[in-house]
């Protein structure tokens, strides 16, 4: 194998990372419209923290692997019109992604707060954030321009 | 590599999409099913997502992900060669066993999740936990392999 196929490797083990951090955003994000309770809200919230991790090391890995992938191979440029609609749709993705984690994130305080204040039962103001029609948005947004980047990578218009 | 990539006939992006698709859900449903039986710290809320997550998440992501594979292998080696590259194999191996294990997580966890009515079924969802993080780091072998295709 060449250093260049192990890239490759990156690039796609990272694309699986930041692909499947956003399905489990979306279970977070249904069970979450489900609960006003501040305990299920702040455990909903730690099992995001993995996600988290997830779509760190995959946006990152995605375009550092991918840039080097189109510098290192002869067969792609960085400027191939399929090349610059991905990383167009990884900033658009990148963006509303993180739009959207701060707004989930709101969501996460406010029941930490509440369990710290002893508070256990349901909260109308908990649930109007956990139901945040601005991170859903965000994140229905994030999710189109990363399905978008796999149809480019596959089909490779222009290429 | 990206001689293989650049004449990839356009009849295989299809099937391929497919694949990668239901291979993204699958990797997904795992991971949120991980993450949430390890934090459950014994909540009953948190256990009853893990395992739905792999029963309505990561079974028709396993399924959508393996008639993607067969419509692909019959595309990229129509003839059902006797010998294959290795990583078709590795695909086969993972995709195979993974089923019966994924399978057994979800029998197991299903029966832990009844039986969280009364207070029990955390060991059961225990086992389902661990065969989710056997799958999970399969599944990204298989991700390895599919990508790098070692000869």
């Amino acid at each position: 194998m060449s250093l260049d196929d192990w890239i490759l490797a990156l690039h796609v083990l990272s694309a699986f990372a930041l692909a499947g951090a956003i399905v489990l955003f979306w279970i977070l994000v249904v069970a979450l419209r489900r609960t006003d309770l501040p305990e299920e809200t702040a455990g909903i919230n730690r099992i995001a923290q993995a996600g988290t991790v997830a779509i760190a090391a995959g946006t990152l890995g995605t375009l550092v692997f991918g840039v080097w992938l189109a510098i290192s191979l002869d067969a792609y440029q960085l400027w191939d019109f399929w090349v610059i609609a991905a990383l167009v749709l990884w900033a658009i993705a990148t963006e509303t992604g993180r739009r959207a984690g701060v707004e989930y994130q709101r969501a996460g305080d406010r029941a930490r707060e509440l369990q710290a204040a002893g508070s256990t039962g349901p909260s109308a103001e908990l649930a109007a954030l956990n139901q945040s029609s601005t991170g859903l948005l965000m994140h229905t947004v994030s999710t189109v321009a990363v399905a978008l980047i796999l149809i480019d990578m596959i089909w490779k218009p222009g290429a | 590599m990206s001689t293989l990539a650049a004449i990839r006939p356009d009849s295989w992006n299809f099937p391929l999409f497919l694949h990668v698709l239901g291979a993204v859900v699958l990797v997904g449903a795992l991971l949120t099913s991980s993450a949430a039986l390890a934090r459950a710290d014994g909540r009953a809320g948190m256990l009853r997502l893990g395992y739905w997550s792999l029963l309505a998440v990561g079974l028709p992501g396993y399924v959508v992900m393996r008639i993607g594979a067969e419509w692909l292998y019959t595309k990229e080696f129509p003839d059902n060669p006797d010998s294959e590259p290795a990583w078709v194999g590795i695909g086969y191996i993972t995709a195979d066993a993974g089923a019966l294990l994924l399978l057994i997580a979800l029998i197991v966890g299903g029966v832990g999740v009844r039986k969280l009515r009364g207070g029990g079924g955390t060991g059961l969802l225990r086992v389902s936990l661990g065969i989710s993080v056997l799958l999970l780091a399969a599944a990204l072998v298989a991700v390895w392999a599919m990508s790098a295709k070692p000869d």
